[in-house]
């Protein structure tokens, strides 16, 4: 029963998801990792450093970067994120990612991979009511590609 | 009365982003003469969320700390002297102007100190914009001014000012306690899809920047600010609805409940604090 019903809110949830991806609320959490690729393919390091830095990933608003200096303005809300991808596993920095509050338990840090559950939910930053579904914060392909970034966070 | 001097107006100078440290150990006099209270002792209903309380003037740079250590260089003081002159225009079918009954700003020393506060006859928490708006529909026969119109932030600047220097002290017992835990709840809920809290930036992070802003305890004396950014005077309201849009969250309206409730909760953490208004942000 418990299995049917999931399915049945996967269909309304995972409407908007493509084929192959998977759905925020279907996102599998082992002790705050997340094993699975949410996509199957290979994250885009590339794009993953741009998201850093701006759109609805934004992490140096409170993580500095040493590698990122090109951008101004790191925050200081977070740990220096220097040699994450050695710190962490790749499983373990996509549940960060995809929701830093079960890895991190009240955390401030957003969860970008999650649609629902919100007090006042807003049209972006309008100020407005959201209206229909919302879009997580960043797509199951973005999460894979900051991934990948972090992954390149070595220690010197 | 507290007579503001106009100056001129540096604000477009110092409305660029400065990475210029704030001083924390700054004294706050103003014009050489009045010295305020910026850093003191939390309350007792804190129960320990704040080390200290401390004013946002502690958290900016020197040079916006500098403007408002002068009213000739504050410019927020021009729409001050706005506000003196509309003291004395007559208004609405009672033919009356706020002089003809309130003979002089001066006669509201403390005012502000204490707002919002719960008003017996209307049997709510009334901030500022209440009162002024409830002598021009009810006492001069006027339409009510907007909750954010230019005339009254200048009315609140020139009223306020009359407490510069005065110790925040708002009540919250007796009748205005339901109102207070109201608003001490939205201050502690994680709003919008970034859920986040005023508690979040403001208590857990403050004197840490959140990209290129120094974060600061969110304190409501020094209100209405000048804000160089938008090189005009703001309301609390318009603040507390900034800094929730910015959390992706459907915000509250200026001037509605919501909001009064947060402004008498977010003004009880700051108790003690010098009013400091009209006082200059970045
Ligand atoms: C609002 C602030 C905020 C934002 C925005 C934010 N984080 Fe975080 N992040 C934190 C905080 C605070 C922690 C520490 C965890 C805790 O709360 O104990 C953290 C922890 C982490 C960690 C683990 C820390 C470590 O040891 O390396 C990683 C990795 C991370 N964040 C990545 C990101 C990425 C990637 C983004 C953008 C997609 C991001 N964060 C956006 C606040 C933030
Ligand atoms: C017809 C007379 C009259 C006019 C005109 C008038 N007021 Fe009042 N006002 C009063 C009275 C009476 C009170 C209540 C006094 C009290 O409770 O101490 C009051 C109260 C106030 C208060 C609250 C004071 C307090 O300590 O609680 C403020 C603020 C105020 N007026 C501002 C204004 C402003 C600004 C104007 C012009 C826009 C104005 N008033 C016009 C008569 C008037
Ligand atoms: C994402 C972080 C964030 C959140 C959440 C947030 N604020 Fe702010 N707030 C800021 C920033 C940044 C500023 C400008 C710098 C400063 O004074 O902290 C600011 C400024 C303020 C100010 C002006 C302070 C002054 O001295 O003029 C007030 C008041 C304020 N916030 C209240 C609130 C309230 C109330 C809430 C909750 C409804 C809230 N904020 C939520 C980031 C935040």
């Amino acid at each position: 029963m418990k299995y049917l019903t999931t399915a049945i809110a996967a269909l309304f949830v995972g409407g908007a998801a493509l084929a192959g991806q998977i759905a925020p609320s279907d996102v599998v959490f082992e002790d705050g990792a997340v094993a699975q690729s949410l996509t199957g393919v290979a994250g885009d390091p590339e794009n993953g450093k741009v998201l850093m830095n701006k759109g609805a990933g934004n992490c140096i608003a409170c993580h500095e970067v040493t590698a990122l200096q090109e951008w101004p303005f790191h925050g200081e809300v977070g740990p220096i994120l220097d040699g994450a991808g050695e710190r962490w596993s790749e499983a373990e920095l996509r549940g960060i990612v995809s929701n830093a509050k079960v890895m991190f338990e009240g955390t401030i840090m957003p969860s970008f991979y999650k649609n629902t559950g919100y007090t006042r939910p807003g049209d972006a930053y309008t100020g407005k009511a959201a209206e229909g579904e919302l879009a997580p914060l960043l797509t199951a392909q973005e999460v894979e590609d900051v991934v990948a970034y972090l992954m390149t966070l070595k220690y010197e | 009365m507290k007579k503001p001097i106009a100056g001129l107006a540096l604000a477009a100078a110092l409305a660029l982003p400065s990475v210029a440290v704030a001083d924390e150990d700054a004294k706050l006099i103003i014009n050489g003469e009045i010295e305020l209270v910026t850093e003191t002792e939390p309350a007792a209903h804190l129960d320990g969320a704040l080390r200290s309380v401390r004013s946002g003037w502690t958290f900016r740079t020197t040079e916006t700390q500098a403007l408002q250590m002068d009213d000739f260089d504050n410019p927020g003081m021009i729409f001050v002297d706005q506000a003196l002159d509309s003291f004395e225009t007559v208004d609405g079918a009672a033919g009356k102007s706020c002089a003809s009954c309130h003979e002089d700003p001066a006669e509201f020393e403390g005012l502000r100190a204490q707002l919002p506060k719960y008003n017996e006859e209307a049997g709510e928490v009334w901030t500022m914009e209440m009162y002024v708006n409830n002598c021009r529909t009810e006492r001069m026969e006027a339409e009510a001014w907007g909750w954010k119109s230019q005339p009254m932030l200048n009315m609140n600047a020139l009223i306020s000012l009359q407490s510069r220097g005065m110790p925040v002290n708002v009540a919250i017992d007796g009748p205005a306690q339901s109102v207070w835990e109201q608003g001490k709840e939205m201050y502690y809920t994680r709003y919008g899809q970034l859920e986040l809290s005023c508690a979040n930036c403001h208590e857990d992070n403050y004197d840490n920047y959140i990209r290129a802003d120094h974060l600061s305890q969110g304190q409501t004396n020094g209100f209405p600010v000048y804000r160089l950014k938008q090189a005009n005077l703001i309301t609390q309201h318009n603040r507390f609805r900034g800094c929730i849009r910015d959390t992706r969250a459907h915000t509250f309206a200026e001037g509605s409940p919501e909001f009064v409730a947060l402004e008498l909760y977010v003004a009880s953490r700051g108790n003690g604090l010098s009013v400091e208004a009209p006082s200059v942000r970045n």
